[in-house]
């Protein structure tokens, strides 16, 4: 990777629309429900209606017996678990013997019509002996709680200690050390579209043809294989228009797994459309952290040490759980120079719908008490927020006490502008009552250097092909999710090769043609499969220029490309227009399939500790971000007023997609900062609903500014790294610390709703009046 | 095999969808979103909620917008219905919806043909909306991508294309 790396992508400095976007703003996109069902069978599923207890007794005749009813299936019908992580698949697609979570599948039917099949659902005959349930970690971890797994004792899925550098010594040296207990509530990816799949079974060939909201289709792939007992090859994934994912759907999920189940079962094709609420408890989303930091600091600022203890709701199953617990952990470095670290994760099995991978995956609530913990030493050393962060940079290339790789680091960059842009020197401390501002730092990985599924394949492969038409087609399994991922493709190929964009068409995710690809998570797609396009165009075009050589007669490595022309020198008789180019490639050996790869070296992959894998990249985004509120300290709302954000990517492939990535990732991290929260009544869910489920709408939402800074990373496609994540964890802290600036109060748990507010300024004001008392008395 | 259910009672629902007349067979308790998407086959109307949640639905009635998922079918007698799929004319987007595409007010695009259908009927009773208009007329539609800046953009570009 040399020079073009950052010459190439010119006419995207603009930013360039997405690829897709016509489709999705005319109506013709294409999603799972969307998709034709005319002579689909309706599935519908039976979930447990209480939180913990064993199966007794199911009966599934008389809703076998009712016409119209195709087929019903109960765990009887797979005895194979499942789950993303191989280490950790402990989940029956439909319950087995025991449920743990309300809402659980129990049973499933396929009927004719949606009447039919929630009738039959209806004549199910279940009885359940109810088992000690627990909704919070701490009940779970009593001595003596039953045990949802009997194989995990303390009802603990996962320990993590880790230990990095003489910690005890940085605390001893430090001149401040200070510790927060901060606790973060559950929140949801609640992405628009609902959870849906259209399986299609057809019996006589034995083949199995997959639509579904998936935004890893290879996983899904793997475990439809396992659990329905099939040969891989006889399963095709295929991608349709995804609304939305946010890491919901990284993890296959179990209505998927038993919509194909049912379809095997009627021997024909079941559309499964999930309700809303039934999504909310298909979630996998991020848990419920109660984070106990301590930091030792400098006078100066520095950071001498941290101690972090972790603990974190998993819900009823594994799920990604380990993963999260690691990360929890792995990032809190990375991002600043800290010498000595010692983190302690629990990941706790509750009686709640699974948690799991959500945007800023493991990262976001440690780092949030991380920038808030922060803050407040700042202040009690009489620092100036920014000054201390500035005290704590690290200096890239560099590698991380837990071994992760920081090859590009902007964020000293990330800090001049956001200071700044939101006129940070001039404004702090001047503002009105009730008005603050607050500041918080975040970084994110570029995808995840070890991949889940270790089989020692290259982390991307994208195939380009040309044929006579001089269409270029980039073939990938990368899912596009709205996030721009095909768009990016398209632009990695037709600037390598020197081509027009809509000379190049990307079809993603269709198992039976697209490469493998480990999907759209850990925002890996920029990073790595951008890098896998880059080298699979980079291959097309070595062709292409050998063959225009031997037109014009000159040496390949004189020719170049640009503007669709081939050329020598600049001379009008020395260049050949891109079709003839394709003409001469295609002689004697046809149409031609490239394939380009990108591959993580085993430096990259992380520390030799146990987990120590989690967090390791080949690029970290950075970001810095301030927040201006009002609080209403009669009523205790908190309004953002704007938001000034600088994020790191590296080089902005596509202008117009980071900002866009930017400005959602910030007001995801908002949302979960100001309102966000799912509650349970006993195990059920209480915010089922986008009404009770409460996102901040157009009306509350602020103008986010984005700013983008280049560090142009070593090994990033065209020196860019990811941009969807890396903003987000910054957003709850900086409106923490904009709320203490503005009101003189810390809040410690997020979302910062208006009761919890009014509660901290009732505290206060009773606080005051009794030390109004006491000095009356004495 | 048979239904559960005999069919129910259905009535002839005359309509105009998209500028052209139609007529179907409809029960009584259909609701508007089901007749567009499954007997109209205008899969353009979004499903994202359980019902007067999100705005995804959002089609117009007469020019006004509405959430189709809590509107009955035979309320629609006698009136003009419009999806996103009656919006471009020959197959040209509107400036709207090119708006959309150009400012990147979609990204995954799930919330956007009813964004566009509730943008759609502000600009047409109000074609130079303020900011804060723009916000009150969009506020039933949830987005759960774009955080809504480039959604405001979109429509701002669309109002100053056209006036």
């Amino acid at each position: 990777m040399t020079v073009d790396r950052f010459a190439a992508n010119t006419f995207a400095r603009r930013g360039v629309p997405l690829i897709d976007g016509i489709e999705k703003v005319t109506g013709r996109a294409r999603y799972t429900a969307d998709l034709d069902h005319a002579d689909a069978l309706v599935g519908r599923i039976l979930r447990s209606p209480v939180s913990h207890g064993d199966i007794v007794r199911l009966d599934v005749s008389k809703a076998r017996a009712l016409p119209g009813v195709v087929a019903v299936i109960t765990g009887e019908d797979c005895p194979h678990t499942y789950g993303v992580l191989p280490v950790a698949m402990n989940e029956y697609p439909l319950a087995r013997d025991r449920v743990r979570y309300r809402g659980e599948p129990i049973a499933a039917v396929a009927a004719i019509d949606a009447e039919t099949a929630e009738h039959a659902l209806s004549l199910i005959e279940l009885e359940i002996n109810k088992l000690p349930a627990y909704y919070t970690s701490e009940e779970a971890r009593v001595p003596g709680a039953t045990l949802l797994h009997d194989n995990k004792p303390g009802n603990l899925e996962r320990e993590v200690h880790h230990e990095f550098g003489d910690w005890r010594e940085g605390f001893a040296t430090a001149d401040l050390v200070r510790e927060e207990s901060i606790s973060c509530a559950e929140i949801n990816h609640a992405q628009i579209e609902p959870h849906a799949c259209l399986m299609d079974y057809d019996p006589l060939t034995g083949r199995l043809t997959v639509q579904s909201v998936s935004q890893v289709g290879y996983y899904l792939h793997l475990m439809l294989a396992r659990c329905l007992d099939m040969d891989t090859s006889r399963i095709r994934v295929i991608k349709p228009f995804i609304g939305g994912g946010f890491g919901a759907r990284v993890e296959p999920l179990n209505f998927e797994i038993v919509t194909a189940l049912l379809a095997r079962a009627a021997a024909g094709k079941v559309l499964m459309k999930l309700s809303r609420e039934e999504t909310f408890i298909t979630h996998r989303a991020r848990p419920q952290t109660d984070i106990k930091l301590r930091l030792g600091m400098c006078r100066d600022g520095r950071i001498t040490a941290c101690a972090c203890e972790v603990v974190q709701r998993g819900g009823a199953y594994a799920g990604y759980g380990i993963i999260t617990i690691l990360y929890a952990g792995a990032l809190l470095q990375g991002l600043y120079d800290i010498p000595a670290i010692k983190y302690d994760g629990y990941r706790v099995y509750a009686n709640l719908p699974p948690c799991g991978a959500m945007r800023g995956h493991g990262g976001v609530n440690t780092r949030h008490a991380f920038e808030c913990l922060m803050d407040r030493m700042a202040r009690d050393l009489g620092l100036d927020p920014f000054a201390v962060r500035r005290a704590n940079l690290l200096h890239a290339p560099t590698r991380t006490l837990n071994d992760l790789m920081v090859n590009s680091y902007g964020l000293a960059e990330c800090l001049d502008r956001v200071e700044k842009a939101s006129g940070w020197r001039d404004r702090i401390g001047k503002l009105p009552d009730g008005k603050g501002l607050g500041m918080a730092c975040s970084h994110y990985v570029s995808g995840a250097a070890k991949p889940i599924h270790w089989t020692g394949e290259p982390h991307a492969v994208v195939n380009v092909r040309l044929d006579f038409d001089g269409g270029i087609t980039a073939l990938t399994g990368a899912a596009e999710i709205g996030q721009g991922s095909s768009t990016m493709v398209a632009i990695a190929v037709s600037e390598t090769l020197g081509v027009a964009l809509d000379r190049v068409t990307v079809v993603a995710g269709d198992s039976a043609v697209t490469p493998k690809d480990n999907g759209a998570y850990s925002s890996r797609i920029t990073f790595m499969v951008g890098n896998a396009a880059i080298d699979a165009a980079r291959r097309l075009k070595a062709i292409l220029t050998e063959a225009a050589a031997r037109k014009l007669e000159a040496r390949p490595e004189d020719v170049e490309a640009a503007g669709e022309v081939f050329r020598v020198g600049s001379g009008e008789q020395s260049s050949l227009p891109f079709a003839d180019v394709v003409k001469a490639a295609l002689v004697d050996r046809g149409a031609i399939t490239v394939s380009g790869s990108f591959t993580c070296p085993p430096e990259a992959q992380g520390g030799k500790h146990k987990g120590g894998a989690v967090g390791s990249t080949m690029g970290f985004s950075y970001a810095a971000q301030v927040v201006e509120v009002s609080v209403d300290d009669a009523t205790g709302m908190v309004t953002v007023d704007k938001v000034w954000t600088a994020l790191d990517c590296g080089h902005a492939i596509n202008p117009l997609a980071v900002e866009g990535q930017v400005q959602g990732s910030v007001w995801m991290g908002m949302g979960q900062a100001l309102c966000e929260e799912t509650r349970y009544l006993d195990g059920l869910p209480a915010h089922g609903s986008f009404l009770e489920y409460r996102m901040p709408t157009i009306a509350e939402s602020p103008p986010i500014e984005v700013h983008i800074v280049e560090s142009h990373d070593p090994y990033g496609p065209f020196g860019a790294k990811e941009a969807s994540e890396g903003a987000l964890a910054g957003f709850p802290p900086a409106l923490v610390n904009a709320i203490a600036n503005a009101i003189g109060i810390d809040l410690n748990e997020i979302p910062v709703t208006p009761d919890r507010v009014m509660d901290a300024l009732i505290a206060r004001r009773r606080q005051a009046r009794l030390a109004e008392t006491v000095r009356a008395a004495s | 095999m048979h239904a559960l259910n005999p069919q129910p009672r259905k009535r002839l629902l005359r309509l105009t969808l998209n500028g052209r007349p139609r007529e179907d067979a409809v029960a009584d308790g259909v609701l508007l979103v089901d007749y567009l998407r499954e007997v109209a086959q205008l899969t353009g109307v979004k499903t994202g909620c359980d019902g007067g949640e999100c705005g995804a639905c959002t089609v117009l009635v007469d020019g006004e917008a509405v959430p189709s998922c809590i509107t009955l079918a035979v309320r629609c007698e006698d009136r003009s219905v419009e999806t996103i799929e009656g919006l471009a004319a020959q197959g040209r987007p509107t400036q709207l919806q090119r708006a959309f595409h150009e400012k990147l007010g979609t990204q995954c695009g799930f919330c956007t043909p009813g964004m566009i259908m509730a943008a759609e009927s502000l600009l047409r009773r109000n074609p130079t909306p303020t900011e804060a208009e723009i916000r009150t007329a969009l506020s039933g539609n949830l987005c759960r991508c774009t955080g809504y800046e480039k959604i405001i953009e979109s429509v701002q570009a669309a109002a100053r294309a056209t006036s």
